[in-house]
């Protein structure tokens, strides 16, 4: 037979069990702050006295996955930022997104010829859901997430507008922000332009061969 | 419809006074309703003798949008619609165009997703767990163990697609990257510690004297109701019909896996039933999961699908077993890159419209406890 009240007590005595092994039993328990799935294997110590310095990013160093993503940024491959950027306008990327929230302009030089770069680049970051559709679409692998997350502005519309200047970050941070995605879109990139590279010069030869074929031909003519 | 005798008014039912019918508008901003959901409830005392559900509020036009871009860029939307089981939502919208587009799914990511969607189904029931009991007046305990152990399932979600819930990690042909190292083991880690925690939670609920008393006998939703109202996923299984498309389309890789499908095998199920059938289907989930994470295959991750397409002039749908019902996706492709039709077909709306025959004559506070016990989320109800 059943007591009334036994199962409350069984509940109970479960919510008893949780808090003294919320105390002793730590191990067993699989904390939800269990980080053993990072590198480094915890957070740093040292998270107290964070943020140490003006502009530094928690996000650089802690909590952030190789996956992980918040907003985009473009890529350029070091040195003056608008000289290597990567991006072309090609304005892909603008047409894709879900939400809406690229705006790219090309950029002209001042006889109406079209640069291979963007003269306006914004990203409304307020719209921006986060969902990496531009990232690959992107043939250029210009485009890709930067996991920086700490963006609060008193400025709801021109702070949340990131513009070109701002969304520019060399491969270098790539490479330290998500270093096994950096490394596997280095070497897609490396093949891509290998192959580019081949069938260049596979058709540089063909037209050589065909050059030197009509040379001869024509060396065959003048020769009758 | 079937009214319960109307209280004895003793007290009010003096000479000048008279009683009469309140209608009473829960919501939308009821912290019970799961969202903006409003129920018009007329009471006759405590007794609700009609009852009509107000929605609409969450509406982001979602099919609209979808048929004014491509394939691809709708995917992200999906996670919106069921903002708990983003995974499972990713699955049916894929299925769909993949029929579409017929490529074919390689051997690991068949496996990752049985992974994923039932990590996801997890996640749902024992939030949903925690939420009913949380409607029942256990305010905190019940729902933050539940939440405890939903974040360890997040925290895998995080470090595989880079996001908690609005995953977006599935494609057509795949899954958009491979899981990082080490991935499989913490999964099987947390899968593995999962029993023992369903172990305390169904010692903490299942014979609970107070939930027993307010569960047992209200909503009741009889066979064949819930099957002509096309109700589907555990509701349908509460009410003693065993039909889970995971066996009975065999989607995906699912007829690999030994699981079973339990269900009730009475005539009709009330709320315990229901709340009884998510703590057993939690069990079958970590069969499969383990059997999964086991048999898991070395391999590509994504098949070659064009990112952008304009797939031939079709139609197609493509459905799953969803933790909350039969999620499916209706697409009409005609050749150019945008859907020319794009129709959701979501469970939780389709669940919901038997809330009214479920709730009259009980009373107002069980017609919480039956919303709960539906599980609902306004985001697929509204889209």
């Amino acid at each position: 037979m059943r007591i009334l009240g036994g199962g409350i007590f069984k509940g109970m005595a479960v919510t008893l069990r949780n808090f003294v092994g919320s105390y002793i039993n730590k191990k067993e328990r699989l904390p939800t702050n269990d980080y053993s799935w990072r590198a480094d294997g915890a957070l740093p110590q040292s998270i107290g006295d964070y943020p140490k310095e003006k502009g530094e990013q928690l996000s650089d160093t802690t909590t952030v996955t190789e996956y992980s993503r918040n907003f985009p940024m473009l890529l350029h491959d070091g040195g003056e930022p608008m000289d290597t950027v990567r991006c072309v306008a090609c304005q892909i990327c603008e047409r894709e997104c879900p939400p809406q929230c690229i705006y790219i302009e090309k950029d002209y030089d001042e006889n109406g010829k079209y640069i291979k770069r963007p003269a306006v680049f914004d990203i409304d970051v307020s719209v921006c859901m986060s969902c990496q559709i531009c990232v690959e679409v992107c043939p250029f692998d210009a485009i890709v997430m930067n996991s920086q997350f700490e963006l609060s502005t008193p400025d709801r519309f021109g702070g949340l507008l990131v513009r070109r200047d701002d969304l520019l970050k060399s491969n270098d941070y790539y490479h330290k922000i998500h270093p096994e995605e950096a490394a596997a879109r280095d070497q897609k990139m490396a093949v891509e332009k290998a192959a580019k590279e081949a069938k260049k010069k596979a058709a540089a030869e063909k037209a050589k061969a065909a050059a030197e074929k009509k040379a001869a031909e024509a060396a065959k003519e003048e020769a009758k | 419809m079937s009214t319960a005798a109307a209280p004895n008014y003793e007290l009010i039912q003096q000479d000048g006074l008279e009683t009469n019918l309140l209608e009473v508008s829960m919501g939308p901003h009821h912290p019970s309703t799961h969202g903006v959901f409003r129920m018009d409830v007329k009471l006759d005392g405590e007794t609700v003798v009609d009852l009509r559900p107000v929605f609409g509020y969450l509406h982001r036009n979602h099919e609209k949008l979808a048929e004014n871009m491509s394939y691809l860029s709708s995917m992200p939307f999906t996670d919106r619609l069921d903002y708990f089981n983003s995974m499972t939502n990713n699955w049916a919208y894929a299925l769909a165009a993949e029929k579409l587009i017929e490529v074919e799914v390689p051997e690991r990511a068949e496996y990752l997703r049985v992974i994923m969607a039932e990590l996801t189904r997890l996640v749902n029931h024992v939030s949903l767990v925690g939420f009913f009991i949380n409607d029942l007046g256990a305010l905190g305990t019940p729902l933050l163990y539940a939440f405890r152990e939903r974040e360890k399932i997040l925290d895998l979600f995080e470090q595989a697609s880079g996001a908690r819930m609005m995953c977006n990690y599935f494609r057509f042909g795949g899954l958009r990257n491979d899981v990082p190292e080490g991935w499989l083991e913490r999964a099987a880690k947390v899968v593995d510690h999962f029993p023992s925690f369903l172990d305390e939670y169904e010692q903490l609920l299942c014979e609970n004297e107070i939930i027993l008393s307010r569960t047992q006998g209200v909503g009741n939703l009889p066979r064949e109701l819930a099957i002509s109202a096309g109700v589907t996923g555990p509701m349908l299984r509460a009410s003693g019909v065993a039909y889970d498309l995971r066996k009975v389309d065999q989607y995906g890789i699912y007829d690999r896996f030994k699981f079973r499908v339990p269900y009730t095998d009475g005539d009709t199920g009330d709320c315990y039933d229901r709340f009884m059938i998510r703590m057993l289907e939690m069990r079958e989930s970590i069969e499969i999961l383990k059997q999964a994470l086991a048999g898991i295959p070395e391999g590509e991750i994504m098949g070659n699908a064009p990112r952008v397409f304009k797939p031939k002039p079709a139609e197609s749908y493509g459905r799953i077993e969803g933790p909350k019902g039969e999620l499916g996706f209706y697409l009409i492709a005609d050749g150019t890159p945008k859907p020319y039709r794009y129709r959701v077909r979501p469970p939780s709306l389709i669940n919901l419209t038997v809330l009214r025959d479920m709730c009259l004559g009980g009373k107002i506070a069980d017609a919480v406890i039956i919303l709960g016990s539906i599980d609902i989320v306004l985001g697929e109800v509204d889209r």
